[in-house]
């Protein structure tokens, strides 16, 4: 060491760079926060701008729906699975009207099944929209946003006209449906899908192949086909990782014969391609990566497309009622009875058991949500503060249903 | 002006200042009000170019149709806000960051020439002071980061610092080129050097100025903390960035910083890449003759024509700039600063020596035309300089 004449050496303690301290940061994200899509709280563990750690805390939203469901009659119950997917009301309605019609041995009319698989899809359309379009803005782009909320406030419309609600819509319930569907509807509705297929290029221009989307998104929160099943991940992030697994082609008989007849394929990427029409997929992205996840929504938007169009044509055949409800105190067969639905989110189960009451004994709510969540503090480690808002969209999680 | 000032009241010497001073605020307000109108037709542009990229409207109820006076209301209900400063916040740095991230850019505008020979104060190093002055506004930025007492706020500055730090390197070589082409950092003297048709204008100079052009517009997009590079303010990851605990009048400060900013960047470009003040077509030749020609008022209405042409083309930056932010996604942090380290230096840097060399072996031009700068390089710039020099 050079020796400067009059300057005590020991003077500078701190010699070199690795001796400076550093600490790690803890940082609180949410449950304010603008991207974690509601009151989600995630803990990160952070060195400079990489996490080391994010824990996600819940609970914000419980509200005891499965008490509840102890204390009401099944079809009263029909609201409160509402509240738990809310951006997809009407899927959660039918998972549970299934349920009940298991138990029950019930099945509906054709018309009717006719009827579900077509507002059940549309439905799936706006779940997915509202997730690509949330995808964007967690990614800082803001337009496809308002694109996406726009043609999700078309599919409300007609919801809307159907049932009178916009979000919470108990339009399905136990034996059949609320109400037929007014005049003119299906116009409407074909309609809506002919100008809204152009839409998903003008998302995929935005989005899937926009070269900085691809860059935040490829090789980001790679979740293997393994780990995937480990942690019983579902629906889109399943599919994402490589999984052929869908419950309307793979599910519960009782489910899968709502769509006996309905052609559709499975968003999966099969030898590197996806079902036609969509872009290629990228070079750069990994099987099990974010833009995986986000890709399979939107392949899942055309084929949800498709159904509806397929279901249109059989409703408008279809011959006989939509239907009658249960009654409302109507007795429930001793038993226990348990389905899972193919939800826009992943597999959404309910379970009842009961003992020959009207009210169901014991229910319980398998939420699709929650378990995709659940692996979120493994796709985390390591990544960039930036990776954790495209990590937790990509996943799509409703914290209503996670809390239930 | 001021010399005229001072021999008007008849002022002694020792009192000459009286009238420096009175000019300099008297410039200084016009400047200010300048800088605040362009704020208010940016914020309002910014909101209407969104809605129509968003298939939305946009403003439109306040002030008329087109809601022109939506940035005096959003002025007001800054305004009127509550004061707040968080708890734990360093009170003299938190209210000091947002006037000392204002204060550089309206520096910036002392020097800026809006039109031929209309600058607040025209000196040789206007480029280089321009730059080293933009350069500033980080400071407020990363004290507002660090004084919020936020950990959000924190992250913010630091990559801010971080980012505008770096950007500075390639932003600075790129503006380097039309310095080294007109052989002056007088901004005055560089918009001289592009009169006449759009291909004198530094972009259309020659292949390396061209790359070196849009050099400078990602650096300078990155350097004013626009989309898609605002990462200090990533409002889905950082949830506001260094302004998180910012709210009402500070917060508005803060905004009237980056809008300035975004106004300073594009007329710097404008006059060294774009021509300045002289139209694609030489109308102002055509009209009023060639320049410093006869009487006041035909001068007059050519730098106001000039000032016009300044102005288009700094909305039309503008404009760009906004659209830029409604379209992409945001890079992420390692990314952003890749791209600067890995391909905007290096070509910024490639650029400078292509630009050297083409000066160097083609000084006529590719067609050998006698272009008119490149060839009288030395030579235009003495005229311009004479020219400035004698009144």
């Amino acid at each position: 060491m050079n020796v400067i004449p009059g300057v005590d050496p020991e003077d500078f303690s701190v010699t070199s760079e690795t001796e400076v301290r550093t600490e790690e940061l803890l940082i609180n994200m949410g449950p304010q926060h603008p991207s974690t899509h509601g009151v989600l709280r995630v803990v990160l563990r952070t060195d400079g701008e990489l996490v080391l750690e994010a824990i996600p805390h819940i609970g914000y939203l419980h509200r005891c729906a499965e008490k509840i469901g102890e204390k009401v009659t099944p079809r009263q119950f029909i609201p409160y699975t509402d509240r738990m997917d809310y951006l997809a009301g009407m899927n959660m309605n039918l998972g549970w009207a299934l349920t009940v019609e298991k138990l029950l041995g019930l099945e509906v009319p054709e018309k009717a099944r006719h009827l579900r698989v077509l507002i059940v899809e549309l439905n799936r359309i706006a779940s997915h929209l509202v997730a690509a379009g949330t995808y964007g803005l967690d990614l800082g782009s803001f337009t496809p946003f308002v694109y996406c909320f726009r043609e999700r406030e078309k599919i409300l419309n007609l919801f809307e006209a159907v049932c009178g609600a916009r979000l919470t819509y108990s339009y399905i319930t136990v034996g059949g449906l609320m109400a037929d569907l007014p005049s003119g509807w299906l116009d409407q509705c074909e309609a809506f899908l002919d100008q809204f297929e152009p839409v998903i290029d003008d998302l995929h221009d935005l989005l899937s192949v926009n070269h900085i989307f691809v860059k935040r998104t490829a090789g980001v929160g790679v979740l293997s086909r393994e780990l995937a099943v480990d942690y019983g991940c579902t629906g889109p992030v399943l599919r994402g990782s490589g999984v052929d697994w869908d419950l309307r082609r793979d599910g519960d008989p009782f489910y899968t014969r709502m769509y006996r007849d309905y052609d559709f394929e499975v968003a999966v990427c099969r030898d590197g391609k996806y079902p036609q029409p969509s872009p290629p997929v990228p070079t750069e992205a990994v099987l099990g990566d974010c833009w995986h996840r986000f890709f399979v929504r939107m392949v899942e938007v055309v084929q949800s497309v498709r159904l509806v169009r397929q279901a249109i044509e059989k409703y408008r055949l279809a011959e006989g009622d939509i239907g009658q409800p249960i009654k409302l105190n109507q007795k429930l067969p001793p038993g226990e009875v348990y389905l899972e639905t193919e939800c826009p989110k992943g597999q959404m189960g309910f379970m009842i058991v009961s003992l020959g009451e009207a009210i169901p004994w014991r229910v319980r709510a398998r939420s699709s949500s929650f378990c995709n969540l659940s692996v979120l503090p493994e796709l985390c480690r390591g990544c960039l503060v930036a990776d954790v808002p495209a990590i937790v969209g990509s996943l799509d999680i409703v914290l209503g249903e996670v809390d239930r | 002006m001021a010399q005229w000032l001072s021999d008007w009241l008849t002022l002694s010497p020792q009192w000459e200042w009286v009238a420096y001073l009175t000019v300099a605020l008297l410039q200084a307000v016009i400047l200010l009000a300048l800088v605040m109108t362009a704020v208010a037709l940016a914020t309002w542009a910014e909101r209407k170019v969104a809605g129509r990229i968003q298939d939305r409207l946009g403003p439109t109820r306040v002030g008329g149709r087109f809601g022109w006076l939506q940035p005096l209301a959003d002025g007001l209900k800054l305004f009127t806000k509550e004061d707040l400063i968080p708890a734990n916040a360093d009170a003299v740095l938190f209210r000091l960051a947002p006037y000392l991230s204002f204060a550089p850019v309206f520096g910036v505008f002392m020097a800026l020439p809006f039109s031929d020979g209309w600058v607040a104060h025209h000196f040789n190093t206007a480029a280089f002071f321009i730059l080293a002055v933009l350069g500033l506004e980080v400071f407020g930025i990363i004290l507002g980061g660090y004084a919020s007492g936020s950990k959000w706020s924190l992250l913010g500055g630091m990559r801010e610092a971080a980012q505008v730090v770096s950007y500075e390197v390639p932003l600075a070589f790129s503006a380097m080129l039309p310095i080294l082409l007109a052989g002056t950092m007088d901004l005055v003297a560089i918009g001289e050097a592009q009169r006449g048709w759009f291909w004198n204008w530094f972009v259309f100079h020659d292949p390396f100025t061209f790359v070196a052009f849009w050099i400078y517009v990602i650096c300078a997009v990155a350097g004013t903390n626009r989309a898609p590079f605002d990462l200090a303010e990533a409002e889905s990851e950082l949830v506001a960035g260094f302004h998180t605990e910012y709210s009402g009048f500070r917060w508005s400060v803060f905004y009237m910083g980056e809008y300035a900013a975004m106004a300073a960047v594009c007329g710097l470009g404008v006059v060294l890449f774009l021509g300045g003040w002289n139209g694609p077509i030489p109308v102002a030749e055509w009209l009023f003759g060639p320049a410093s020609s006869t009487s006041p008022i035909v001068n007059f209405l050519s730098q106001l024509l000039g000032a016009v042409n300044f102005i288009i083309k700094c909305i039309i930056g503008v404009v760009f700039m906004i659209s830029l932010r409604w379209t992409l996604p945001r890079p992420r942090i390692d990314q952003v600063m890749s791209m600067c380290w890995k391909y905007c230096f290096p070509l910024a840097a490639l650029a400078f020596l292509g630009a050297t060399l083409w000066v160097l072996m083609l000084p006529d031009g590719l067609l050998g035309q006698g272009h008119p700068k490149a060839s009288t390089c030395e030579q235009s710039v003495m005229v311009t300089v004479e020219r400035i020099e004698t009144p």
